[in-house]
């Protein structure tokens, strides 16, 4: 179904992306169900409208559950648990998103240089955001 | 079962199961790179400056409306992510794509469907 499969012989790069795909893409849905696990366990039964779900779920930080209609989340957020989790969540969800927007550019581009520009490019938006998630995340 | 000849009313679809699929993947993914880059960058706007652009990106991503596509697409891309990451690790899976790929709209269409509902309700009478 996916184009990508052809690739498994074309570059070792290729190979090693298609599969981080995958099981990034794994990997984060089991990030997520435990995260909303804890949220369950910690009180949150009858505030999770949508919202709220998808922060607990996509990035359990005190900075980032505040925002929802819950009166105390830091007691439950700051520890290096979270903290570890919360960034091994944003690290494997930016290297899926950036990667496959990647593969949507490559798709369309003809040229060369382009292709090079947009590696470069999305390599520096992850590596900017990847510090500023370390940045959020301490601060928490 | 396959169908014996190709399943084409008048909208040009030509593909199979898996066209639809690829093209709904690649829409919901850009989607969410969309809402989550908005989502930082006005988060980061309000906080550091307050100004009326994040404010603004913030309201519209905020929007009921905008939540029925953000559902759509992380619900989207998440179950039809599962069933092409098990078939793509376990290819013995092949046997059942088909299955698979029913399964797939039967478990998501009420997944999809239900929240949907009460968010239009809630949206439409004001909430």
């Amino acid at each position: 179904m996916q184009p990508t499969r052809t690739s498994r012989s074309a570059a070792p790069l290729d190979y090693s992306l298609w599969l981080f795909t995958r099981l990034s893409g794994l990997g984060l849905m089991l990030l997520a169900a435990i995260s909303m696990a804890a949220a369950f366990v910690m009180g949150g039964r009858t505030l999770l409208d949508l919202p709220t779900m998808m922060r607990w779920m996509f990035f359990p930080n005190p900075n980032h559950v505040i925002n929802s209609n819950i009166p105390d989340v830091s007691a439950g957020w700051s520890n290096p648990f979270w903290q570890i989790f919360g960034f091994l969540l944003i690290l494997l969800a930016s290297g899926h998103g950036l990667n496959g927007v990647r593969m949507v550019f490559e798709d369309y581009l003809r040229s060369p240089l382009a292709v090079l520009i947009v590696r470069w490019s999305l390599l520096l938006i992850w590596l900017g955001g990847l510090s500023v998630a370390v940045f959020v995340i301490r601060a928490s | 079962m396959a169908a014996s000849r190709p399943m084409v009313l008048r909208t040009g679809y030509r593909g199979k199961t898996g066209m639809l699929n690829w093209a709904l993947h690649r829409i919901t993914g850009l989607g969410i790179v969309l809402f989550v880059g908005m989502h930082v960058i006005a988060a980061f706007g309000l906080q550091q400056f307050g100004n009326d652009l994040a404010t603004a990106i913030t309201a519209f991503y905020e929007s009921w409306g905008f939540q029925l596509f953000v559902y759509f697409c992380v619900l989207f891309h998440a179950f039809n992510g599962t069933r092409l990451a098990l078939v793509d690790l376990f290819p013995g899976l092949l046997r059942y794509q088909r299955e698979l790929y029913w399964l797939q709209w039967i478990i998501f269409l009420p997944a999809y469907l239900l929240p949907a509902f009460f968010l239009v309700q809630t949206g439409l009478a004001g909430g």
